[in-house]
């Protein structure tokens, strides 16, 4: 019995060490699709509520006027990010109802602009941003962000490198400044293409580059919380519950042990 | 109390049952780890059914309404993300614990006579749970919900004659729609879970009618005292259940780190392209079934012909149905079976591995000839075993099991 | 199996004792998201969230409805023949002076049950068994009986209540309807949810 309990313990072992190899590594082959551009990781923090409020206060200012994020409720920014009501209100509530009523901070964060408007103005309908960090990734994000380059042939003016011929313009290129594409030739086969290599800055805008880049971490940081806002929530539950589990663990195995002192 | 026992076992054979399948059931004392999945499967089913219920209560099942819902259980509803996630990780957990649970009746031969009959309502559970947790997948709604669904429907198109007029009526609309979704909707909380319910209760009378296999395969009613029970027999109340809490407090541990910490399954799970809501318009870039089903995707993907493709998926899974006359061996143990047999095995479950792997690559040249590759080796596991098995030199079989 | 070794019951029993009582303690905890989830979502919260009402065009005898926490809330302004009318009534009533607290938040608990006179604020929900009763102004209706001087009268069990919102004897309904929390902006505007600073 002594032997078999050894093998039955050994087994466990090895089928749990196999396990955790396979949760970890499903994260990592996870990322394997996606477009030709390398993503840039994105600086964020989740637990950070400061980058956090900065980034809604840069949502506010730059993405809430045409993006909508439906899902998501002002009071429940206040409550996750330890903000006041008032300060939500003052840095996210331009708008009011429809109808003209006012809006409540429980209410969600719609905008007025509608789908019609939309396409009329840009071509296409705009992205409801409430799961696009979780849709995309927060690199994703971060790197769309980070790719706009200026291009005469585009109604915008603007073209996106993660995004070929987006339909939004650069709505931040006063922070970012004005980016010019940089191609370098490549041959395939026969043919000589054009690729796009880098940027390089043809006017500066009010933020110097380390500095847009932490503005673009927090505003990315903030729409991954917005994309599953009970994120935190969740992890610090977690912990409890495994906590309960080890202990829960202690007694049933103990009293395992001691029926099958009986077993021969 | 003795009484109210008393009164209720004149009119239900309530104290008859509790022995008949626990406090007098003896099951073989030599169990190992593979003999807890069983128990847990049983144990997701509940919780299934159980957080399937709660979120019932807050999901819409309407084309225009569906995904928005989802979010309303995340963000809105109290704690309706932690019961979203138990019933999205419980899916993953089900295929987890019914996977081993079949390899561990393929490593000790509990599909031989005389379990022939668990092991056929045993596959019959692990068709309806497919079928269930593909219609569960349309329900978020989803551009992976969708699209995933729309491919899934199509094979049947590759039936001959009546292919399209029949995905038409599975669809009850010309592309997915409302229709089809509120159907699956009702297939998925109410037709398949009594239908598992059902097979469910038939996979454990059967069990517990002929005894459990062991990992010896030695049949323990052989060898019994002079009360009739088994020498090796324990009964499986209290030594089984409180071993078998152990095993559920371990899987619960497990399933709460993939709930708290990787509720997304790195994507596998919850799949990315699933949290943009259905578009009939627009295609994914890549769409890949969800985890469970990557195999026999794969296996559909390698053959280059459409109902020639179906029919090998299908194939793959019909196959298994006759198992236990596939493998003519009068050993069940791998423990005393041939080197030939554990080599065809392993070859078989890395097989299937690498199938579902496959499955979720974008297609090249050398993944497609590695897909054929590893389909052929699938199913030449029971081409082998069939010829092989008929005159395996086995090794003796104890008498008694081994502890 | 054997049993030559003793068996230590007191053992036995103390770890199936502490396994079932840790167990139950986790079972409990595991209910709570289950039960917490048929609370108000934050939809519903929202939805029940302050609603506040312009009256600056409520005419005298008109009943404005306006919906707060998915109840209809009446909004009444009395004519002052009205509210000399209301005492008339105060020995045919059950609860003639609202004295029952849980029925009108303090501040209306006064002969008018308002915070202005004239004024009345009331959640449409009849005592009874929760149907909305209709707004019945006119002077001895056929069906309601001469001495009717307007009121509201529930259809569902012919509850009667005047036009403070106070019941009637010898009806179905227990109570007198109900006050709900509101306050004043400015003249003009009621909020409903709300107590006033005065409460």
């Amino acid at each position: 019995m002594k032997i078999a309990s050894m093998k039955i313990a050994n087994n466990m072992k090895k089928s749990i060490v196999l396990l955790i190899a396979a949760v970890m590594l499903m994260p990592v082959m996870a990322s394997a699709a996606g477009s030709s551009v390398k993503l840039e990781s994105a600086p964020i923090d989740i637990f950070d509520k400061e980058s956090l409020r900065r980034g809604a206060k840069a949502f506010g200012d730059y993405c809430y006027s045409c993006h909508a994020a439906s899902f998501m409720r002002f009071n429940r920014i206040a409550k996750d990010l330890e903000m006041s009501e008032d300060e939500v209100r003052e840095m996210l509530i331009h708008t009011r109802g429809k109808k003209g009523e006012p809006t409540k901070i429980g209410d969600l964060m719609k905008v007025s602009m509608t789908p019609e408007y939309a396409r009329s103005a840009f071509g296409t309908a705009v992205p409801d941003l409430s799961l696009t960090a979780r849709a995309r990734g927060a690199d994703w994000v971060y790197t769309y962000l980070r790719s706009f380059y200026v291009d005469d042939s585009r109604p915008t003016g603007f073209n996106n490198a993660v995004f070929p011929d987006v339909g939004m313009p650069n709505v931040l290129w006063a922070l970012q400044g004005l980016q010019e594409p940089v191609y370098k030739k490549v041959m395939h086969g026969d043919v000589e293409v054009e690729e796009l290599e880098g940027f390089k800055m043809a006017q500066p805008g009010k933020l110097s580059s380390a500095e847009y880049d932490m503005f673009l971490g927090d505003l990315t940081n903030f729409m991954v919380y917005i994309a599953e806002p009970v994120q935190v929530e969740r992890r610090s539950l977690g912990w409890k519950v495994l906590l309960f589990l080890v202990v829960l663990f202690g007694f049933a195995y103990a009293l395992k042990k001691e029926y099958w002192k009986d077993v021969h | 109390m003795s009484n109210l026992l008393g009164w209720i076992d004149e009119r239900f054979p309530l104290t008859k049952m509790w022995n008949e399948h626990l406090a007098e059931y003896y099951a073989p004392k030599n169990f190992n780890f593979w003999y807890f999945f069983g128990s847990l499967a049983l144990m997701v089913l509940v919780i299934q059914i159980v957080s399937g219920i709660f979120l019932t209560m807050h999901y819409k099942p309407d084309g225009a309404m569906a995904f928005a819902s989802v979010e309303y259980i995340m963000r809105d509803v109290p704690y309706g993300w932690l019961i979203r996630y138990i019933h999205s990780t419980g899916a993953t957990a089900f295929f987890v614990v019914v996977y081993l649970h079949m390899l561990r009746g393929l490593l000790y031969g509990s599909y031989k006579k005389p379990r022939e009959l668990i092991w056929l309502f045993g596959m019959f559970i692990y068709l309806a749970l497919m079928a269930e947790a593909f219609m569960g997948y349309l329900l978020p709604w989803g551009q992976m919900s969708y699209w995933g669904a729309q491919v899934i429907i199509s094979l049947f198109s590759a039936i001959p004659v009546i292919g399209d007029d029949l995905t038409l009526w599975i669809r009850g609309d010309f592309v997915i729609g409302d229709a089809t979704l509120n159907r699956f909707f009702a297939l998925h909380v109410i037709a398949l879970p009594l239908v598992l319910v059902f097979l469910v209760v038939a996979h454990v009378l059967a069990l517990h009618e002929v005894g459990s296999n062991n990992p010896d395969g030695v049949e323990i009613k052989k060898n019994k005292d002079a009360n009739g029970i088994p020498l090796d027999g324990i009964p499986f109340h209290p030594y089984y259940s409180v071993k078998d809490i152990v095993g559920v407090v371990v899987f619960l541990f497990f399933f709460s780190v993939v709930l708290f910490y990787f509720p997304d399954g790195g994507g596998y799970m919850l799949e990315h392209a699933n949290f943009i809501a259905s578009d009939p318009l627009k295609t994914p870039e890549h769409i890949a079934p969800v985890w469970y089903f990557t195999p026999f995707y794969a296996i559909l993907r390698a053959v280059p012909d459409k109902l020639m493709g179906v029919g090998a998926m299908g194939g793959a899974i019909v196959v298994l149905f006759f198992l236990p006359w596939i493998d003519r061996c009068k050993v069940k143990s791998i423990r005393y079976r041939s080197g030939i047999f554990k080599a065809n095995l392993i070859v078989f479950c890395v097989s299937f591995v690498v199938l579902g792997w496959l499955a979720m690559q974008p297609v090249t040249e050398t993944i497609t000839f590695m897909s054929r590759l590893f389909s052929f080796l699938y199913f030449a596991f029971f081409v082998v075993l069939y010829v092989t098995s008929k005159n395996e030199s086995t090794k003796p079989v104890p008498d008694r099991v081994t502890s | 199996m054997s049993t030559d070794n003793v068996v230590d019951t007191k053992r036995r029993r103390f770890l199936v004792n502490s396994t079932s009582v840790v167990a139950a303690v986790g079972a409990g905890f595991v209910a709570v998201p289950f039960l917490s989830s048929w609370m108000p979502s934050e939809r519903a919260k929202n939805a029940g969230a302050p609603v506040e009402v312009d009256i600056s065009k409520l005419e005298e005898g008109r009943l404005l409805v306006v919906e707060w926490q998915s109840k209809p809330v009446w909004i009444l302004k009395r004519s002052a023949k009205t509210l000399a009318d209301l005492p008339k009534f105060e020995d045919q009533l059950r609860d003639p002076h609202s004295e029952n607290a849980d029925q009108q938040p303090p501040y209306a608990q006064n002969d008018n049950r308002s915070i202005k006179p004239e004024i009345s604020v009331l959640v449409g929900i009849c005592t009874h068994l929760g149907c909305s009763p209709t707004y019945r102004p006119e002077i001895g209706p056929a069906d309601l009986g001469d001495d009717w001087l307007g009121g509201y009268f529930c259809p569902c069990h012919s509850s009667r209540f005047d036009l403070a919102g106070r019941v009637f004897l010898g009806v179905p309904a227990p109570t007198n309807l109900v006050v709900p929390p509101h306050s004043y902006m400015n003249d003009n505007v009621i909020q409903v949810g709300v107590d006033g600073e005065s409460a």
